[in-house]
């Protein structure tokens, strides 16, 4: 069975379409980047799958009733909102009732490196230590599924190698991330699966070395990159715009 | 401190303060002599002015105070605002405007609970005005229809004064507003205590919700969370438990945003467990202040809702003050 099956899923908003018809299927042990230029609808996709826009087609999320969605994807926004000074713990705990003895909650803490802060309230924390904490927040919740809109935004150069590694660590045990990314070449490395998205179609779908080839870079990124293979992986690095 | 103690400790303040109440009034009686009286129903007059003006004033603060406490503190967390109080989504100043027609058409006068209940009607128009207005739409959608349900129950309110023939039902209408706990008996109690209830009934299960928001609206509703009826509970049960005790009341400010304010750090900043501690918060500081118009000024019929403006402004101020420079 899939975790994720989308029919025809589509969004209009202001009387423009924003996504248009859009049929994926996703199973359990990928990790799936999900890349495309400003504007071209990583967000809508990943807004509408949940069930938390308007749209028409279908999403199996978002057909499931609030508390069966929350058990079958966990979903990581882009906006990293803290409203209350809430110890790093408690915080991640709210994926679990608030159960801060939870495995789940410690075994988060410690995946995204946040476990020495766990005393701290999170909003003296630093930015990208929240962003590791809503991570965690988001892993404590301990589902087949992740959504991410862009985790990796904002962190040091090492937290966001490890986070793609431990997404990708996690596909490897059996769970499937989406995550949203603008970084190509941490993308072309650790994902098993790219979505290309361009003026609201998904253009490309497969393993990173047939999707990113030079002509989709052009064509889509209005990029020239150097693409190579080292250390057992692809290695992608934008060189110059170039007219689309 | 844990959580445990700080209930215990505001338990203990609220039953201490609860006696001292009792013991506060205009006639001098020896505390045991009172206490007597209140129990066995004593002789004469005493244990009259103990069972019948006393004890229904001090319950009714207990009860004031835990409605604006609890409510203050849940809408601080719907809204995600530590500058929210209960009164945002206008349902005190529509339960006002309802009071002070019945003072203005002389409906107040002609039989005694007549003033109370065109408060709650009040607060049942406005609390329909407001689903009306956002109970599909978002927060922003919330704070405005509070706003402009505000602006229109004081622009009607200041008309009513305005237009108002008799100096004395001004007069009368501005002091209502002042809110006092003064000259209420067992029907006030009897009014109220119901709304008060299903009010509190309907916060105290929100908790989870609004620990789930801090994340914010997206994160809160991918955790299975039904904001909806999420707000919803918040909208009812704040229009229930304001709108009674502006009726019994008057208008009483700074509780509900005080009370939540002081003792979130206590409580680890968690919405769901701030709830029950503003409660009691409530209880007690509505409790402190209803004694201290009695002492401060005796004879002066001091108003509760001008003395905890008086007080809780500067509180307010010295809180904003310490906050300086932190994010």
């Amino acid at each position: 069975m899939s975790l994720m099956q989308l029919d025809n899923l589509t969004v209009r908003r202001g009387g423009r379409v924003t996504l248009h018809p859009t049929s994926l299927r996703v199973e359990a042990g990928e990790f799936i980047g999900l890349i495309g230029p400003n504007g071209a609808g990583k967000s809508t996709l990943l807004h509408a799958a949940l069930g938390l826009i308007a749209a028409r087609g279908q999403s199996s999320l978002a057909q499931l009733s609030p508390r069966a969605r929350a058990r079958a994807a966990a979903w990581l926004p882009q906006q990293r909102e803290i409203a209350w000074g809430l110890r790093v713990a408690a915080l991640v705990a709210l994926a679990q009732d608030g159960r801060e003895d939870a495995p789940q909650v410690a075994a988060a803490l410690a995946r995204m490196d946040v476990a020495a802060l766990a005393q701290r309230p999170a909003t003296a924390l630093s930015g990208g230590e929240q962003a590791r904490v809503l991570i965690a927040r988001a892993l404590a919740q301990d589902t087949p599924l992740l959504l991410a809109d862009e985790p990796i935004a904002g962190l040091d150069p090492a937290h966001q190698i490890a986070c793609m590694a431990l997404f990708a660590r996690l596909a490897a045990e059996g769970r499937t991330v989406i995550a949203s990314a603008h970084d190509l070449g941490l993308a072309a490395r650790h994902c098993t699966r790219l979505w290309v998205l361009h003026q609201g179609r998904i253009v490309a779908d497969g393993p990173p070395r047939t999707v990113l080839t030079p002509a989709l870079l052009r064509e889509v990124f209005a990029i020239r990159c150097h693409l190579a293979e080292a250390e057992g992986g692809l290695i992608l690095q934008p060189l110059a715009g170039v007219a689309p | 401190m844990t959580e445990r103690s700080l209930h215990i400790g505001l338990g203990l303040a609220l039953t201490g303060l609860l006696v001292a109440s009792l013991l506060t009034g205009v006639a001098e009686v020896a505390p045991l002599t009172a206490l007597k009286a209140l129990v066995t129903g004593g002789e004469g007059p005493l244990g009259l002015v103990m069972r019948e003006i006393r004890l229904p004033r001090a319950i009714l603060a207990v009860l004031v105070g835990a409605s604006l406490g609890l409510s203050g503190a849940a809408m601080q967390g719907l809204l995600r605002n530590p500058m929210a109080e209960p009164g945002v989504i206008g349902i005190s100043a529509a339960a006002a405007l309802g009071a002070v027609i019945a003072l203005q058409t002389g409906l107040a006068a002609s039989f005694a609970l007549a003033l109370p209940l065109a408060a709650l009607l009040g607060a049942l128009i406005g609390v329909a005005a407001i689903l009306f207005l956002a109970g599909r739409g978002g927060t922003l959608a919330l704070i405005l229809a509070g706003i402009a349900l505000s602006a229109l129950a004081s622009a009607l309110t200041s008309l009513v004064l305005n237009l108002s023939p008799n100096p004395f039902a001004a007069q009368d209408i501005v002091f209502w507003m002042m809110g006092s706990l003064a000259d209420c008996s067992f029907t006030h109690v009897a009014i109220a205590a119901p709304f008060m209830a299903l009010g509190g009934l309907l916060l105290a299960r929100t908790g989870r919700g609004l620990d789930a928001l801090t994340l914010g609206e997206e994160a809160a509703a991918s955790m299975g969370i039904d904001l909806t009826r999420l707000r919803l509970a918040v909208i009812l049960g704040t229009a229930a438990s304001v709108g009674a005790a502006t009726a019994v009341a008057g208008t009483v400010g700074f509780v509900g945003l005080v009370v939540p304010h002081l003792l979130r750090p206590l409580v680890g900043a968690s919405p769901a467990r701030l709830l029950p501690a503003a409660a009691l918060g409530g209880a007690v500081l509505v409790l402190i202040a209803d004694i201290a118009v009695r002492k401060v000024l005796p004879g002066q019929d001091l108003k509760l809702g001008v003395l905890m403006a008086l007080v809780g402004a500067p509180v307010f101020l010295n809180l904003i003050w310490r906050m300086r420079g932190q994010p």
